[in-house]
């Protein structure tokens, strides 16, 4: 196993350090540090930050390995800077049994480049009616903690009680996608003076507000944990403050896209910008910038979702949502929090690597990077500024939002346990 | 096309050619006018069955012109109408579709009537060609005459004028503007250098 | 002018009264003895309709046959498109077919935004979704300056449905665009979150705008709404937002109604009005057909020139 000297990456915010990374751990840090055989690698002006984690990835395997596979989100990952993704349930056959969650476990473990850990189904085929064997997965190989029926809200509030109270016993957190139904049937984009200028049916904020505070009222009754997935308006922003300051277990997260394009992108139809929750106005993505940046939302994730070219070429109320996030989330975090201050880079590693590994439970990442910690890390090009280019992608999908678009930073260089995933900018596969 | 007299010009002004050259002015125009009017009584036995049609902007002006000079000299009005052929033309995808000018037939018709078309410019043929298929889409004349005020040559279709004002062999770097009072506040008739080619 | 006609906020001013103006010409050519003008000939109009709509096909249809263009007509029924054939897929067809314009009804909005990426031909929103419906908004703005001689300064009330119509899209864009004072009346249910952007007035109130207003046009109300909840029973929508015998006396003398059609004749419209000399109802049926002359002839005429590439 190679081992690597880098040399005079800033440590988060801090001064330039040597981190000598061997065995799969971070054998030592330091200013002039030396080693027999090391491969060095010259890290001035990098920034170095604990490896990326993603609460909220789409691998779409098993079921549409036309749109991405195990594999292939795995690499984007990795580019990405990504050391641990959360591999989302919404999959064909749905992770609604121990057996699913450990395939994609094994198949993640097969790629090898970042540790995939399996989201488990809340309920039966993501229908809403009764819960999967939650403890079974959460016994699996898959060890699975995190359960979400992502992509459909769990809106019956009895069984979203049930659920919170259950996953108790194991530690489990409950990540919702709040979308009430009734309020989002044939939802197309954010409802608002574009959506009414469009013609498109409204997704209106309230219809996420509404679960969002039901579901904090009901994670305080019964004292579980509760996690909000992409967190899109300004009014969750409130709630979450709200929730939190009650003292209950409410974490949230927001998408990178959330934080920097808002709805008057769907003005020419163009359905790579229609994703699920929708963008919103300028005036959300303000408040979720500030929500990050003051701490009452945990985490950017990504909420990758990859789609074919049919899925994407066609007519706005065809096409489904989403939208690819893995290899673009630091550039546009960058953009959106670093560049504007709001953020320093002790931030971003904190929203991207410790506050999601404390969540989902993933004790071997977002360590702090110091002697002994895992070398899970990731380092960072703060001035490296790059255009995307959707062919250059390394996921099968090219639904990307930011094509054409100029983002400040990039990573350079990815390691997992001490093996170099990326460098230079590219895969080591 | 460059003009071979053209000389180079200054880069600082505006290349403008050589000023325009005064054809015809105010009076030529009126004696025209008058002269095109009689030939007209003339071949049409004083006018009888006959209907004067311009072909907008500036034939409808000329054929108003004529139509009150021939009731002057005849001591009779004559039917005056236009008629736009916009839609009728070849050159539209070469030129672009433009805005429509109006067709006014005169209350009787044109079926079985002398047909007298009158347009400024004679040139390539093509606006009359378009004026002769518009006017079959609008009845059947008995015969149908063309009267031009300058026949500048350059035919490109086998049809030529039975009245014409005056004769002018251009060069087709040359453009012929025929300024009218109704339409650009004074009358007369120039030569100036084709501005597309400058 | 403008390349293709997807929404009637792609007309300013000029290129608005133009196809006005065009269109009081190719009206004229209604009443000649041979109605067929040479002008579109050689080009090719498909007619895509992935929504059944007769009576706008026809009118298309007419429109082009008159301008002597050949027309086909591709509807989502006994084609490909009801095997699944995607719309992209339909435009490369077209495209290679060699359409010179592509008329489009489809039932999701934004459709012909999508065409128009997809194909090097013009391209005509005949009504998409719930968003617009441009012509109709020009032949309506057409009836209304042919019967009240002008469109500036007009007080047109639009009443119905106008969260789902996109003849109230259009219109609202295009009588702002001409000088006109929109005032839309709807229960709050049928108006848009997001309305208070729209360059027009709203009202709840139908009785209290009516006596102020020169032109009444009636939305039709869809089947699909009435169970829905959007109003409590059919015959409440009628009480309230109905154009009846008793509110037509309240319009000014001079005051005209207008109905895009069809018509749900004792729903939004009762018979008598519909059928009274003030109503426009048919007439606005046969200015259809000059102002889609107008717009294929400004926007198909000259394609293929330098000037309009």
């Amino acid at each position: 196993m190679t081992t690597y000297l880098i040399q005079g990456a800033a440590i988060g915010a801090g001064a330039p350090t040597d981190l000598l990374l061997r065995d799969g751990v971070i054998a030592e840090t330091g200013t002039g540090l030396s080693a027999a055989g090391a491969e060095r690698i010259d890290a001035g002006g990098l920034v170095a930050l604990p490896g990326f984690v993603d609460l909220h990835t789409h691998l779409r395997q098993p079921g549409r390995e036309d749109a991405e596979t195990v594999e292939t989100g795995s690499m984007a990952a990795a580019l990405g800077g990504y050391t641990a993704v959360c591999a989302m349930a919404n999959t064909d056959p749905v992770a609604d049994t121990a057996g699913v969650v450990e395939q994609v476990w094994r198949l993640g473990q097969e790629a090898g480049l970042v540790d995939v850990q399996p989201v488990g189904a809340i309920t039966v085929g993501l229908a809403g009616e009764r819960l999967a064997e939650l403890g079974a997965m959460a016994e699996s190989a898959a060890r699975v903690r995190m359960f979400s029926d992502d992509g459909h809200c769990l809106a019956d509030p009895a069984l979203m009680r049930r659920a919170l109270e259950y996953v108790k016993a194991f530690g489990g957190i409950i990540a919702q996608h709040a979308e009430e139904p009734r309020l989002t049937q044939g939802a197309q984009m954010n409802e608002g003076v574009q959506s009414a200028r469009l013609g498109l049916t409204g997704w209106p904020a309230v219809a996420e507000e509404a679960i969002i505070a039901r579901d904090a009222l009901l994670a305080g009754h019964v004292g579980s944990r509760l996690h909000v997935c992409h967190v899109s308006t300004a009014g969750s922003v409130e709630i979450i403050r709200w929730a939190k300051s009650k003292g209950w277990q409410v974490t949230a997260e927001v998408t990178p896209h959330h934080l920097l394009l808002t709805d008057e992108l769907a003005g020419g139809y163009d359905p790579v910008f229609k994703v699920n929750p929708p963008l919103r106005t300028a005036e959300d993505v303000g408040a979720l910038r500030e929500g990050l940046a003051d701490g009452t939302i945990d985490v950017v994730a990504t909420d990758h979702a990859p789609h074919t070219r049919e899925d994407k070429e066609c007519e706005w109320g065809c096409a489904r949502p989403g939208m690819l996030g893995l290899e673009t989330a630091l550039g546009v975090v960058a953009e959106a929090m670093i560049s504007t201050g709001l953020l320093d880079w002790d931030g971003v590693a904190d929203r991207m690597s410790t506050a999601p590994a404390r969540i989902a439970g993933l004790s071997g990442h977002g360590r702090r990077l110091e002697t002994g910690a895992p070398a899970n890390l990731v380092l960072v090009d703060p001035a490296a500024p790059w255009t995307v280019r959707a062919d250059e992608l390394a996921s099968i999908s090219r639904n990307t939002p930011y094509a054409g678009l100029r983002l400040p930073a990039r990573p350079v260089a990815t390691f997992l346990r001490g093996h170099a995933t990326v460098l230079d900018g590219k895969g080591q596969w | 096309m460059t003009p071979a007299y053209r000389t180079p010009a200054d880069p600082a002004e505006p290349a403008l050619g050589s000023p325009p050259r005064t054809i015809l002015d105010e009076a030529d125009l009126a004696r025209i006018v008058d002269r095109i009017a009689h030939q007209i009584l003339e071949k049409t036995e004083g006018a009888a069955d006959t209907v004067l049609l311009g072909i907008p902007t500036r034939g409808s002006h000329l054929a108003r012109r004529l139509g009150e000079r021939i009731a002057a000299f005849a001591g009779s009005p004559i039917p005056v109408g236009a008629l736009d052929v916009t839609l009728y033309r070849d050159d539209l995808r070469l030129r672009g579709a433009r805005a429509l000018e109006h067709t006014d037939l005169p209350p009787g018709g044109i079926d079985g009537q002398h047909v007298v078309l009158v347009d400024d410019v004679l040139f390539s043929g093509r606006t009359v060609r378009a004026a002769l298929d518009a006017l079959s889409d609008l009845g059947r004349p008995r015969a149908v005459q063309l009267a031009v005020l300058v026949d500048r040559g350059h035919r490109e279709l086998p049809i030529r004028a039975d009245y014409v004002g005056k004769n002018l062999p251009t060069s087709l770097a040359e453009n012929v503007e025929v300024l009218l009072r109704e339409v650009d506040g004074r009358d007369a008739v120039q030569l100036a250098d084709r501005r597309d080619s400058r | 002018m403008i390349r293709h006609l997807l929404s009637a906020a792609d007309l300013g001013r000029d290129d608005a009264l133009l196809v006005l103006d065009t269109a009081i010409e190719m009206a004229a050519t209604a009443s000649r003895s041979v109605k067929k003008l040479p002008t579109l000939r050689g080009r090719t109009v498909v007619n895509l309709f992935y929504e059944d709509s007769t009576r706008t096909r026809i009118s298309f249809e007419a429109a082009a046959k008159r301008l002597s263009a050949d027309v086909i007509n591709f509807s989502a029924k006994g084609s490909s498109v009801s095997k699944g054939e995607s719309l992209k897929d339909t435009a490369l067809t077209l495209q290679a077919m060699g359409a010179d314009a592509v008329v489009i009804r489809h039932p999701e909005s934004g459709a012909p935004y999508r065409l128009a990426q997809w194909l090097d031909g013009v391209v005509i929103n005949a009504g998409d979704g719930t968003h617009e419906h441009p012509t109709q908004a020009l032949l309506d703005a057409y009836t209304m300056r042919s019967r009240l001689g002008r469109i500036d300064g007009l007080r047109v009330t639009i009443v119905g449905d106008v969260l789902h119509s996109r003849v109230a899209r259009s219109n609202v864009l295009l009588l702002d665009t001409l000088g006109a004072e929109v005032t839309l009346v709807a229960p709050p249910t049928l108006l848009p979150v997001g309305v208070e952007a729209w360059p027009a007035t709203v009202s709840y109130d139908l009785d209290a705008v009516l006596p102020k207003s020169d032109v009444v046009m009636m939305l039709r109300v869809q089947r699909e709404r009435m169970n829905d909840s959007y109003f409590p029973t059919q015959r409440e929508y009628s009480r309230r937002y109905g154009l009846d015998v008793r509110r037509l006396g309240a319009l000014p003398e001079h005051a005209i109604v207008m109905h895009p059609g069809p018509m749900n004749r004792g729903m939004e419209i009762a018979p008598q009005v519909a059928d009274s000399p003030r109503s426009t109802i048919v007439e606005q049926v046969s200015n259809g057909v000059s102002v889609r002359m107008a717009v294929m002839y400004l926007l198909l005429g000259g394609s293929g020139s330098k000037e309009n590439s």
